[in-house]
């Protein structure tokens, strides 16, 4: 069965499906169907993978299809998963339907002060499409289709946001578009220069691992596809965007904007930096460590300072966004396997925070944090479920972002201390952002415009649920998720010929 | 001398799409001298439609027959692969063109008539319609398939007065800002003047260092001749001043502007579209085939002017205030994307993969353009089109599809992947990169990313900001304008995603390069 395009076309066919239906409220519900039948394929799909594959390199790719697609430029609609991508895919599987559920009065102006009413029908088809293209950018193992996701990917978002998000959306929407775009264009000169100097005729990711030899080309092409990743994870100095596009977006949309999309640069280093210019990732290790720890403490600082929500969530994941760097390129499976399931508890975690901010947005109508206040005693489900998010932000142990920040740390540590020390003050940090953050709003006494807030719904249980469960569940038992993404990370990192010999003995320890 | 005249040879069968559209343009003139004012237009449609349908075809069959392999009329007309492509190519616009141009809101009622007098009122009350646009079209058309097929200078410049001549007229045809229209007819005659007197001198030059205009005996002129640089360097400038206006490459763009916005837009539609296809042919003709040999002199120019050319469309679009001011200043900076392609020369082989990526990207273009003018036609107010940026604001939600349809063109010039326009950019900056011009593609990398501000301002506009509250109507479209956007958009998307046929059409035109 062709697993990953059945993926993609599920949900596309449901956006076509959600635009013609007449009712708004029919809209959602066929929405929420499409998505759920998307999850559930990703589950059975997901059964059947066989991690112990990932070592051999013809098997690496599973549930692969590979068919021409433009033979002119050597271009192939080429799709296959390892457990790297494996585990991306069935977070988004996961996300969405949840952010359809948490969205389903975002786009008809119901909440307080929000935007005027917007066609529903739109939003939830958008929400489809963008979902079909967040399978398939994690799935592309042809480098030209991973860039055409890539980019494509930006309009749906950029929708969403400029048509749906806050007062300023359509300056946030017009700034994360263009930041995006000029990565992208970086990029396509690099794919480019990749095909042209590569001489392969192909644009088939296994293909084309080690056909750049010359230091020089590696680390001009490097740089294509780096800043383009860097500015789409974003990494400090690239982050500007992120803050204005995720305060503005709506609560939805700025969840799978965190928790997918900008995985998906963080995604491009591990996957095509290490594996396609190995020796330039080598040489460019320590300047990307540096802005990773910069990243790590300048985003948990200036979280720190935000006064409205969703700004300060977005930092914080700046910072969290440089631990993942970080593990990515500390070049050891530890490290790497640490941030590839970051990217996932990081997913869950602010996803949580993001939706319940939202709810209370949609009650009072404000994101500023001084008007709130005490919200605990009148809706103790969302202070308690948006402590546990928030501890998990702040790596607790027993919740599921501590064990990626952890192997991260450790892995970093091996390889470069000084760095892995100073990226430690990040947790620090993290504690006092989130807790600070939970004892303006939740805690002390009842502001007076929130006394009659009503506690999360059943709908908002739904959605909350889930993610609470995710991140207990992956808090202690990372196990089946390590098992899935370990062989591929050491695949992946088999191309940089750098040998990590202490860790295998500690991974077997470890268990 | 014995006084005998060999009469030329002339391959009709090859030559017949030019033929039959100047025939038909001259039939068109027949018509508009014999036949009731009431019946022109019944008559000129139809003939203008079939006429260019007809040369489509016979380019087609013609094409099916095999390349030909040698010049036809006595070695002046060139009848090869790009000719034929770009033929094609040119025919299928300049038919949708047609379609547009088939309105009566576009053009005139008397051409003569003082704009505001009372000449002018009893013109538009008594119905009267300035019809001779078809057969004109049809004559500009017939200039524009001789233009790049040209083998020899001389008839280059025919072609290129052929071509000019009836859009300076058609351009001062518009029938709401008449004094803006007449304004840009008179600007871009009298620069198209000066830039063929460039043109013709710098032919003349050429003529005095290889005593020949023919291209090919240009170009084996290049090895034999010696001691004649000076006339060789300035002929060249000077050939190259002409071409490069006609596409309108910096520092020679100043016309576009003007004459796209004051000219009634469905010629603006054509020109924007098919004088750029015809003029990049004989651009590609005079540099590859006359002077290929000569690229270390002209490439680094070359590079210069495309670099300046993207930037500046790029830059000077953002400022612009008028939908048809900011489309040319797009425009600019598409044809200094192309010009990345004119220098990426080398072996045949890479220079046939050049080729080939111009001709996908001007097919490409040519049809999101006529796509992206015939939008424009239909955004009305009482003073007719509504030019001015603002007025689209909230378009969206007046016209959420024809809004739709814009921006899908709008991320088409763009270069977003899943839109024709990104696979031309694609195939346009590989040929550069393949030809060495690594740095002139991160040029067009970074003046695209500047491009795409204005192209998403315009989205913006349309999407995220509220309706004015006297804002535009959206004029009830015409069942031809509606067709020719829907062309356009489908055009764009299938060549967006299916790319593959119509490249491997390009590939064969271009296998073989230009015959000498």
């Amino acid at each position: 069965m062709p697993w990953l395009s059945t993926l993609m076309a599920v949900p596309v066919l449901g956006a076509v499906g959600v635009s013609l239906v007449k009712s708004d409220r029919l809209a959602k519900q066929v929405a929420l169907a499409v998505s759920l039948a998307v999850l559930a394929l990703t589950l059975l799909m997901t059964l059947q993978f066989d991690p112990s594959l990932g070592a051999s390199k013809e098997t690496r790719f599973q549930f692969a299809e590979v068919y021409e697609w433009i033979p002119r430029f050597g271009v192939h609609y080429g799709v296959g998963v390892d457990g790297i991508a494996l585990v991306l895919i069935a977070l988004s599987a996961v996300l969405v339907p949840i952010v359809i559920l948490a969205s389903w009065h975002d786009a008809d102006g119901s909440g307080a002060e929000a935007p005027p009413k917007r066609s529903v029908k739109t939003y939830f088809a958008l929400l489809l499409v963008l979902e079909a293209m967040m399978i398939g950018v994690f799935a592309a193992t042809d480098v030209f289709l991973f860039y055409v996701f890539f980019e494509a990917m930006l309009i749906p978002m950029y929708f969403m946001i400029g048509s749906y998000g806050g007062v300023q959306r359509s300056y946030a929407a017009v700034k994360f578009l263009l930041y995006s775009l000029f990565g992208g264009l970086l990029m396509l000169v690099a794919v480019i220069a990749l095909y042209v100097i590569g001489d392969k005729g192909t644009f088939m990711f296994p293909e084309l691992v080690g056909v750049i030899q010359d230091p020089t080309t590696q680390k001009w092409l490097f740089l294509g596809f780096f800043i383009a990743f860097a500015v789409k994870a974003p990494l400090w100095p690239f982050h500007t965007w992120l803050p204005d596009a995720a305060a503005q977006a709506p609560a939805g949309a700025a969840v799978l904007l965190v928790g997918v999309l900008d995985k998906v640069g963080t995604y491009g280093m591990l996957r095509f930096c290490l594996e396609l210019f190995p020796e330039a990732s080598k040489f460019f290790t320590p300047l990307v460590i540096v802005l990773a720890v910069v990243g790590i403490v300048y985003g948990a600082i200036v979280a720190i300072g935000q006064t409205d929500m969703k700004r300060l969530i977005a930092y914080t994941s700046i910072s969290h966004f440089g631990f993942i760097a970080l593990g990515v390129f500390a070049m050891t499976t530890d490290a790497g396997a640490g941030a590839t399931l970051y990217m996932v508890n990081h997913g869950f975690s602010t996803g949580a925070l993001f939706l319940i901010a939202g709810f209370l947005i949609y009650r009072r109508g404000s994101g500023r944090i001084a008007d709130y206040g005490g919200v605990q005693k009148v809706a103790p489900l969302m202070a308690g479920t948006f402590l546990i998010a928030g501890l998990s932000g702040l790596s607790l142990p027993g919740l599921s972002s501590f064990v990626s920040e952890f192997m991260v740390l450790i892995g970093t540590y091996e390889r470069h201390p000084v760095p892995a020390i100073i990226a430690t003050s990040g947790v620090v940090l993290a504690a006092v952002y989130i807790l600070w953050m939970y004892q303006r709003t939740m805690t002390g006494p009842t502001a007076e415009s929130v006394k009659a807030l009503p506690d999360l719904n059943l709908r908002e249980k739904w959605v909350v649920g889930p993610l609470v469960a995710a991140i207990i569940a992956l808090g202690f038992f990372p196990s089946p998720a390590l098992d899935v993404i370990n062989p591929a990370v050491d695949h992946a990192l088999s191309n940089v010929h750098i040998n990590p010999p202490a860790v295998a003995e500690k991974k077997g320890a470890g268990q | 001398m014995n006084g005998t005249i060999n009469a030329p040879s002339i391959e009709y069968a090859q030559l017949f799409p030019v033929l039959v559209v100047f025939a038909a343009a001259i039939a068109g003139v027949l018509v508009e001298a014999f036949a009731p004012r009431h019946l022109r237009k019944s008559i000129h449609v139809p003939l203008t439609l079939l006429t260019l349908a007809g040369a489509f075809i016979a380019t087609v069959v013609t094409a099916l027959g095999g390349l030909p392999a040698t010049p036809v009329a006595m070695g002046a007309i060139a009848v090869d692969g790009p000719s034929l492509f770009i033929w094609g190519v040119i025919l299928f616009l300049a038919f949708i063109s047609t379609l547009l141009i088939n309105d009566d809101e576009q053009f005139v009622a008397q051409a003569a008539a003082v704009p505001g007098s009372a000449d002018e009122e009893d013109a538009v009350r008594s119905g009267f319609a300035q019809t001779e646009v078809y057969p004109l079209l049809l004559f500009a058309v017939g200039g524009m398939l001789l233009f790049p097929a040209a083998n020899d200078l001389l008839m280059m410049f025919v072609a290129l007065e052929v071509m000019s001549l009836p859009l300076y007229l058609l351009c001062g045809l518009a029938r709401r800002r008449r004094l803006l229209s007449q304004e840009a007819s008179v600007k871009y005659f009298l620069l198209g003047a000066f830039s063929s007197a460039f043109f013709l001198y710098g032919m003349a030059l050429l003529y005095g260092y290889a005593g020949s205009v023919d291209l090919k005996a240009i170009g084996q002129a290049l090895a034999t001749v010696s001691n004649q640089e000076t006339l060789l360097l300035v002929g060249m400038g000077m050939i190259g001043v002409g071409l490069l206006f006609k596409i309108g490459a910096a520092p020679f763009q100043a016309w576009k502007p003007d004459v796209y916005q004051g000219a009634p837009t469905a010629v603006t539609a054509l020109m924007a579209s098919t004088v750029l296809v015809a003029a990049f042919g004989a651009v590609l003709r005079v540099f590859w085939v006359a002077l290929g040999n000569l690229d270390w002199d002209w490439r680094p120019v070359m590079w210069g002017v495309a670099i300046l050319t993207m930037i500046a469309g790029a830059i000077l679009a953002i400022t612009q205030t008028d939908i048809k001011r900011m489309l040319a200043y797009s425009s600019i900076a598409h044809t200094g994307f192309l010009l990345t392609g004119v220098v990426a020369t080398g072996a045949a082989e890479q220079n046939s993969k050049a080729l080939s990526a111009l001709l996908f990207y001007l097919a490409a273009y040519g049809f999101t353009t006529i796509g992206a003018f015939a939008v424009v036609t239909m955004v009305r107010d009482a003073g007719g089109e509504a030019g001015h940026l603002s007025r689209w604001a909230g378009l969206g939600k007046r016209a959420p599809l024809l809004a739709g349809v814009f921006a899908f063109f709008l991320l088409a010039f763009a270069g977003i992947p899943l839109t024709s326009g990104f696979f031309g950019k694609y195939a346009v900056f590989t040929a550069a990169v393949g030809g060495g011009a690594l740095p002139l593609v991160v040029v067009g990398a970074v003046s695209s990313a500047i491009a795409a501000f204005f192209y998403v301002r315009v989205i913006v506009l349309m999407f995220f900001n509220e309706p004015a509250a006297d804002g535009p109507s959206i004029a009830a479209p015409t069942t031809a304008t509606s067709a020719v956007v829907a062309l356009a958009a489908a055009v764009t998307v299938v060549l967006g995603v299916f790319p593959q046929p119509v490249l491997t059409l390009a590939d064969q035109a271009a296998s073989v390069l230009f015959i000498r």
